[in-house]
């Protein structure tokens, strides 16, 4: 069982991803999974993107986007297995792999971001 | 679902809870059971979005080959198809999240309580300012 508390914590990231996601991933997704692709919008030069991704504030940005939107989907994944599926039985084995999902994707971003060249 | 624990202790008055079994499909019966978790499963696309936002960031870092390689990725109707669901989710998971809102941020002006209306409208704008300022950055040809 979760200690009670984590749980505020949890749930501030959760909330804060929310927000974020709400905010920028709709139309992030919309150009680079099918606007650019499809032609719809010319995509954008490596060149461009490459002096975007080289400003250290871009990285930033793209840092906590992945860090609240993993944290978000962590919290909010553990209680669809939870509630929806009601696999109570394997509530630490759920908590460690949606958490540990969580940080290793944190971690994966800070580690590709932070060596960004 | 039966727990092991003894907590329950019987009485004469008491004789035994009563807990149905829930069906694991509970959240078909109802259209707001399964908008609830439609809303839930929307988090798994914004984990996608994530991991398709690392590999493009470790295509940039490897090359304009990786980068290229990465874009045909992108076209490949699979992915595209992934994509079109997820922006489905995505955008479903912000219109939820802007109506629920006002219920989380009861903002007082005045000793006035904000109407909701003003707080998802403002909400909304937010998002279509930020939408076009991220839109700005990325889009130039």
């Amino acid at each position: 069982m979760a200690k009670q508390s984590n749980e505020p914590v949890l749930w501030a990231l959760f909330s804060a991803g929310g927000v974020m996601a709400a905010f920028v991933i709709p139309v992030h997704l919309f150009l680079l999974g099918l606007a650019f692709p499809l032609g719809w919008i010319s995509a954008p030069s490596y060149e461009h993107l490459l002096a975007l991704v080289r400003l250290p504030i871009t990285r930033l940005y793209l840092f906590v986007l992945c860090f609240l939107a993993l944290f978000h989907w962590a919290h909010r994944f553990r209680y669809t297995l939870y509630d929806g599926l009601q696999i109570k039985h394997l509530n630490e084995l759920i908590f460690f792999c949606c958490y540990g999902g969580a940080i290793f994707g944190t971690a994966l971003a800070g580690y590709l971001l932070w060596n960004f060249r | 679902m039966s727990d092991a624990r003894p907590t329950t202790r019987y009485t004469e008055y008491h004789p035994r809870w009563y807990r149905p079994r829930v069906s694991t499909w509970w959240w078909l019966a109802r259209w707001p059971y399964l908008k609830f978790i439609l809303r839930e499963i929307s988090s798994v696309f914004v984990a996608w979005f994530v991991v398709v936002l690392l590999l493009q960031i470790r295509a940039l870092s490897r090359g304009p080959e990786a980068y290229a390689a990465f874009e045909r990725w992108l076209q490949n109707p699979l992915i595209v198809l992934l994509n079109l669901i997820t922006l489905f989710f995505v955008v479903f998971h912000a219109i939820t999240w802007f109506n629920l809102a006002p219920s989380a941020m009861a903002i007082r002006l005045r000793g006035k309580r904000v109407p909701d209306l003003v707080i998802v409208g403002t909400n909304y704008a937010a998002w279509a300012a930020v939408s076009v300022v991220v839109a700005w950055f990325l889009v130039r040809s």
